[in-house]
């Protein structure tokens, strides 16, 4: 390097170093009381027991996603076993099982039309099919080529519109009808794990090993806001339902709360007698409650603004590896790696 | 030349940081009771936070006889 080119490199250095802290004292001088203080003459809620209304039973390998369909009944997962299973939730029936190229999927997605499901993996793509083409057979429609790591998460935003985070850091919107990359939205400085859609479909979230998690403008295709603080890799990621916060799960056995308006972190939920990691998460209808997947194969139920745990959902004999809840708020539905999926409610 | 796509890195990350520090931000009073507010304003709609009873509940079919 040339001593001009050191001197240029010091000086962004510093510049950089300099941003890192007028954000800092920015966000601090914005904390005129925490949301534990602020929440303190609410009362816990009264525990939550939800039980176990069905067991889908299917896949024969590791389940490692899930997704609910906006309507409410049916859901499609992916497992290692190399297939996409449409269920409906309410009859376990299989409305569709389609064998996939690649057996390493890590992510699946039901379009809000409840046309299409997507799904990728260690191949690198993302998969589109169409569940109601004219002959009735389910195929590829797509096949999204470009990341040059793994696919870990995918969302649909329409039907000719989805996003993926990857292993190589990056995130992208598509345009699905002629497979093209619209927007690479970079800046992540590790793998990007999981990402989430804004309730008005305006903004997205990723979380990434960089222990990160950046809110995005689909649009601009700009990064608007990054919040740290976790110790270890971002696996899960969800919008509170109001769209103006956001929940993180990381291996550091924790999840943590940020609130896009005051830019920061409010409140983490963690227990002493919780060392694994989080896998998945999803909040309730409400935002009150925070359903947590994790390694040691439990789910717990955090209530969001107290912070404390309020239920445990236990059976799974394997790591739950994904969760969601239905639009309607009905029903949360956990897949584990013991190769079932269960509806709680 | 690697130092050169080095600074030009540098320059993106600053560029980034510098649109992060411009975000206008609201207190932490404000955005927690927002969050409270929206929890106590939907809750009677949240069933897994109000429970249901078992006529209500699509997954917990009503034992009901009938003549097939």
């Amino acid at each position: 390097m040339t001593t001009i080119a050191m001197g240029e490199m010091e000086q962004l250095r510093k510049e950089a170093d300099n941003l890192k802290d007028q954000i800092t004292a920015a966000r601090k001088a914005m904390q005129d009381t925490t949301l534990q203080e602020a929440a303190a003459s609410i009362n816990v809620v009264g525990r939550v027991q939800l039980k176990t209304r069905k067991t889908l039973r299917g896949h024969l390998a590791k389940i490692y996603a899930m997704h609910w369909s906006t309507d409410s009944k049916l859901c499609v997962s992916a497992s290692q076993d190399g297939k996409l299973i449409v269920w409906d939730s309410i009859t376990t029936n299989k409305v569709n099982a389609i064998p996939l190229k690649s057996s390493w999927v890590m992510t699946c997605a039901y379009a809000p039309s409840g046309n299409l499901v997507a799904c990728g993996g260690l191949d690198n793509m993302c998969s589109i099919y169409n569940l109601k083409g004219k002959d009735g057979n389910v195929k590829v429609m797509r096949e999204l080529a470009a990341h040059t790591g793994y696919l870990s998460c995918c969302r649909f935003l329409s039907d000719s519109e989805i996003i993926t985070s990857s292993g190589d850091c990056t995130c992208v919107l598509w345009d699905i009808e002629t497979g093209t990359q619209k927007t690479i939205f970079a800046g992540h400085q590790g793998d990007c794990m999981s990402l989430a859609v804004s309730p008005d479909f305006k903004f997205f979230i990723s979380g990434a090993c960089d222990f990160t998690a950046k809110l995005w403008d689909i649009r601009e295709g700009t990064c608007r806001q990054t919040f740290g603080g976790h110790e270890s890799d971002i696996n899960a990621i969800g919008f509170f339902p109001n769209g103006n916060a956001v929940i993180t799960g990381s291996d550091d056995a924790s999840c943590k709360l940020y609130d896009l308006r005051a830019d920061q972190e409010l409140i983490t939920y963690q227990d002493s007698s919780i060392m694994c990691g989080v896998t998945s998460l999803a909040p309730s209808l409400s935002g009150r409650l925070l359903l947590a997947g994790y390694d040691d194969f439990n789910v717990n139920i955090w209530d969001t603004l107290k912070a404390e745990r309020v239920g445990v959902l236990a059976g799974h004999d394997n790591r739950v590896s994904c969760i969601g809840v239905s639009s309607d708020g009905m029903a949360c539905c956990t897949g584990s790696w013991d190769s079932f999926l269960k509806i709680w409610n | 030349m690697s130092s050169s796509s080095n600074i030009v890195a540098m320059k993106k990350i600053v560029q980034q940081l510098r649109l992060e520090a411009g975000v206008n931000r609201v207190k932490v009073s404000q955005a927690a009771a927002d969050l409270q507010q929206f929890c106590l304003q939907h809750a009677q709609h949240d069933p897994l936070l109000t429970g249901m009873s078992s006529s209500n509940n699509p997954f917990r079919p009503q034992k009901v006889c009938s003549f097939l």
